[in-house]
């Protein structure tokens, strides 16, 4: 009798909310995580081929204004504090779901959209401040590779907000499948990886001049 | 109990590396990696470390400043990588599945400026 298999996933308790759990490699690891950590892994060709053609092109502006004239420093800085504490929050976020802290795991999951959205809409400001001081994207090679990069890091961002708002809304559905820390944590490793892009972006775009 | 013993055997067979028990803290209602206080700790290193960044941009510190930034860029780096995204604590496949993307990423880019003499203009 003692002896009835019970496979462990099943029995780890951190299933309440119905759905089985994730299915594990033959490494015994979660094979969500281990397709976030892949995923996320080339990722990082993408952007470092939008970096590495920034990088070529900064200082390709042909008539137009160069990265001195227009870039914000200060406002900058202050959308990168953002965009770091919003990673605090994400984090606090994942202990809190690791805790079973529904409450606060939603709390976290608002704060960091609602940081996310700030500095989406700091991006949105600072495009919006270049192009009146006639910086298009078709302006020069330098104007094209700027928007792209960060304009493909602000559409990640974006994305994660969607992500951390479908996500409270279906913890507050309680209709999270498998383990609900385990989903927490994919969104927060996504979330922390869209900062880390961005730690690059601003020291190296931003802060070594042209 | 073999019932008991077969429930954790998920955990049991991982390879988990240096931390056996890391993914699955809190299936007992508690994790084991660092706690809250630390996490708002490290944050504020990130943020002193931004601060000083930010810094010597307005500085004229001659050639010190590009190894500077560089190095205070990657700190972050790593930092967010092994503390909030946890691979310090997580199983050694995770963290052989994001740093080869990113060792890859690197060569391949260095490679690529490289035939465009960007490092002589």
């Amino acid at each position: 009798m003692s002896d009835v298999a019970v496979h462990a996933p099943a029995d780890h308790g951190h299933d309440d909310h119905g759905g089985g759990h994730g299915h594990y490699t033959s490494l015994g690891l979660s094979n969500n995580k281990l397709a976030m950590w892949l995923f996320l892994g080339s990722e990082c060709l993408l952007f470092g081929g939008l970096i590495s053609t920034y990088m070529l092109y900064r200082g390709r502006v042909a008539s137009g204004p160069s990265p001195d004239q227009v870039y914000d420093i200060p406002f900058t800085s202050a959308s990168s504090f953002v965009l770091l504490m919003s990673s605090l929050t994400m984090v606090l976020a994942v202990t809190a779901a690791k805790r079973r802290e529904d409450r606060n795991t939603k709390l976290w999951l608002t704060v960091t959209a609602l940081l996310g959205a700030l500095f989406v809409g700091g991006q949105v400001y600072e495009f919006t401040a270049f192009y009146r001081e006639g910086m298009g994207f078709t302006t020069s090679l330098f104007t094209s590779s700027f928007y792209t990069l960060t304009g493909f890091h602000g559409v990640h961002v974006t994305v994660g907000i969607m992500m951390l708002m479908a996500l409270r809304g279906i913890m507050s559905r309680n209709r999270v499948v498998g383990d609900k820390a385990e989903v927490v944590e994919l969104v927060g490793l996504y979330w922390h990886f869209v900062d880390i892009i961005w730690i690059i972006i601003f020291t190296l775009v931003y802060l070594i001049p042209a | 109990m073999s019932t008991a013993t077969e429930a954790h055997s998920h955990d049991d067979h991982a390879d988990h590396g240096h931390d056996d028990h890391a993914h699955d803290g809190h299936a007992h209602g508690d994790h084991h990696g660092p706690s809250d206080k630390q996490f708002v700790g490290v944050a504020l290193l990130l943020a002193a470390v931004t601060a000083a960044e930010v810094a010597i941009s307005y500085v004229d510190i001659g050639p010190l400043f590009l190894p500077l930034l560089l190095g205070m860029m990657a700190f972050k780096f790593i930092v967010v990588v092994l503390w909030f995204m946890h691979l310090k604590f997580d199983s050694k496949w995770f963290n052989m599945a994001f740093w080869s993307g990113l060792i890859l990423a690197i060569t391949v880019y260095v490679a690529a400026i490289t035939t465009f003499e960007f490092w002589v203009k």
